[in-house]
């Protein structure tokens, strides 16, 4: 007997097509009222005018517009769907307090060319958080311009070229050689060599710390400008020499510049400034909880010791009196602006707001509570997973593919395979000195529950690594597309549509 | 296992050389291309430029990461490979033949006496992928 239901295609396609193709001759999203004044009277003139009749539009109705990109936004993951482990990327909650404090009104209106005697509530707030990032670092210049960690970082890659051309003159220009771990971030070779410096590889111990033999080795050259360091480093592990690294760079005549980026296993426990950091920049939007890459803009404060304090950009935010903020411009030795106004303001508001609500407790309380999450990871998995170095990771930690790969499974069919679990994959492939590196940074945003979901899901991966190669390697299953072609996408990319 | 040709010299940077006369043709390894895994883009030197042994004379970049390759010898840039460009997946397929990338004229051609030999070099790989 038969049902009488005759089985239909799934009515929305998972495959939706593009805004172009879902064009229908005709269909429009808007009707106007008659036109009741003489057009020959518009006196617009014929080079603005189009000709074309939108030709090539797509034709579409209100409807179909508002369908279309909503069921593509339903196919992104976010840090508000779900753990976002992305080792060196601190992606962490954004509440949404910041965001309401972003969008206050009095801020969110206010023209950058406002005169400072009618913006002192806007000075105030980028004052106010000047002294708390100082406070944080233990480094009393500030400078809230940069717009990015990267921008960031050539800020003070150039506050430290100023400085020692102030220095020594045209000795200076004996003095070119940046010394970078071979653990760093790339874009610390890049901003060294954007900021006129050539840069010098420092190797990693066995243990995953900067080798100082090999420090002091390229430091007694004397041509040392400065060392760029990331503490901890991409390892995760906490460069415990740290002092002692920063005296042997003084001693040759350099300055220590901290990459930031790892921050978050710091803040409210150790201060970079206390370790000897001459200058270091801050990635709000990873550290202090401001929105992430496509949620963005970022945000890459850059604070220094006194003594290179007068070579910050312009203009700094200053207090002249109990109750009063202006901006100073007259820094003779000034670097100069990096970013046009005052950087991305609606950050600084995000990261005050974020600062104040934890308060010094707070803040550390989440540091902890960051570096006892990515913890409990190392311990859950190091029966299933190879970590390659012993030491007690900060924030985040590394593992790699080792044992799997001796069955043909490779960090990247493990990360795909996790995607079919409903993570988004850790960061794969860095720090580079690793081979098949995993590096997983849960942040302070997860709890327990969320923390053993995820170790279950590596550890099951890890099974069906030896039992069912082939379900991994082929992996993701259950996402709407299957595993990308990355490689012919990079060798040759389709970047636009055309009819 | 990967291929590893009796009859070339080997850097502990993972580059291959063959020497033709006082010319060298250099590339990377079978090993080095498997780790680096499918190989997108291939910056590599003009003809002229002139290296010192051991310096990085352009980069590969894979779907993983981007990584330097050096001169194993001292010399000038006589030829590089200019399919490369278009079809930086010879490197994955033909690393030993049609994937080489420069060749140069030695400074010193007696120092492809200081690299390794091609079991020096399995060895090499083996120790490092312990």
């Amino acid at each position: 007997m038969t049902t009488g239901i005759t089985k239909v295609t799934k009515h929305i396609s998972p495959n939706e097509q593009l805004i172009f193709e879902r064009s229908q001759t005709g269909r429009i999203g808007y009707r106007l009222p008659a036109l009741d004044v003489d057009e020959s009277t518009l006196d617009i003139p014929a080079e603005f005018r189009r000709d074309d009749d939108l030709e090539g539009m797509p034709e579409v109705s209100e409807v179909d517009v508002i369908r279309h990109f909503i069921r593509m936004s339903t196919w992104n993951y976010s840090i508000d769907l779900g753990m976002y482990p992305l080792g060196s990327c601190t992606m962490k909650y954004n509440s949404r307090l910041n965001e309401r404090v972003a969008r206050i009104a009095g801020f969110a209106n206010l023209h950058p060319l406002t005169g400072e005697q009618d913006a002192q509530g806007a000075l105030q707030v980028i004052y106010e958080l000047q002294q708390h990032l100082a406070e944080i670092t233990g480094l009393p210049g500030i400078s809230l311009q940069p717009a990015a960690g990267a921008h960031g970082e050539m800020t003070g890659i150039m506050i430290i070229r100023a400085f020692l051309d102030a220095r020594d003159g045209a000795a200076a220009s004996h003095r070119r050689t940046m010394l970078i771990p071979d653990s760093a971030h790339g874009t610390n070779p890049a901003s060294a060599h954007l900021s006129g410096f050539s840069v010098k590889t420092i190797k990693s111990t066995a243990e995953g710390l900067t080798d100082l033999d090999h420090l002091r080795e390229l430091c007694a050259h004397g041509e040392v400008a400065g060392l760029m360091l990331t503490n901890p480093n991409t390892l995760g592990l906490f460069e415990r020499n740290i002092k002692q690294i920063c005296e042997i760079v003084h001693e040759a005549g350099g300055l220590v510049y901290m990459d930031g980026a790892n921050m978050n296993a710091l803040v409210g426990v150790a201060r970079p400034g206390d370790m000897g950091v001459d200058v270091i920049h801050l990635n709000l939007h990873k550290t202090f909880s401001t929105p992430h890459g496509g949620g963005g803009p970022g945000s890459g404060p850059c604070c220094c010791t006194k003594e290179l304090e007068p070579f910050l950009p312009v203009p700094r935010i200053v207090k002249s009196n109990e109750s009063t903020f202006r901006l100073d411009y007259d820094q003779p030795r000034s670097i100069g602006r990096v970013k046009a106004f005052f950087g991305n303001y609606g950050m600084m508001l995000r990261a005050l707001a974020y600062t104040l609500t934890h308060g010094n407790d707070g803040l550390r309380e989440a540091t902890e509570a960051a570096v006892l999450n990515a913890r409990y990871i190392a311990a859950g998995l190091v029966d299933d997973y190879d970590k390659p170095f012993a030491g007690a990771p900060m924030h985040e930690v590394v593992f790699t593919d080792k044992r799997q790969s001796r069955k043909g499974v490779h960090t990247l069919d493990i990360a795909k395979r996790l995607i079919d679990y409903g993570f988004h994959p850790m960061t794969i492939y860095f720090p580079l000195i690793v081979q098949g590196a995993m590096l997983i940074e849960p942040t302070e945003s997860v709890g327990r529950q969320e923390l053993d979901q995820f170790i279950d899901a590596m550890k099951s991966i890890a099974s069906e690594a030896v039992e069912d190669p082939e379900l991994v390697l082929n992996a993701p299953h259950d996402t709407r597309i299957g595993r990308l072609d990355e490689a012919t996408a990079a060798r040759k990319p389709v970047l636009r549509w055309k009819p | 296992m990967a291929n590893v040709p009796e009859d070339l010299h080997y850097s502990k940077d993972h580059e291959w050389v063959r020497v033709d006369g006082d010319q060298a043709i250099i590339g990377i390894t079978d090993y080095a291309q498997d780790s680096l895994g499918d190989v997108v883009y291939v910056e590599l030197p003009k003809a002229g430029d002139e290296f010192a042994a051991n310096e990085s004379f352009g980069s590969v970049e894979s779907v993983k990461a981007v990584s330097e390759v050096f001169t194993p010898v001292a010399g000038a840039v006589v030829k590089i490979n200019e399919s490369l460009a278009d079809e930086p997946e010879t490197v994955n397929s033909d690393p030993y033949g049609d994937g080489w990338m420069i060749r140069v004229k030695m400074s010193n051609p007696g120092e492809v006496d200081s690299l390794l030999t091609a079991a020096e070099y399995e060895d090499f790989t083996k120790a490092e992928s312990e």
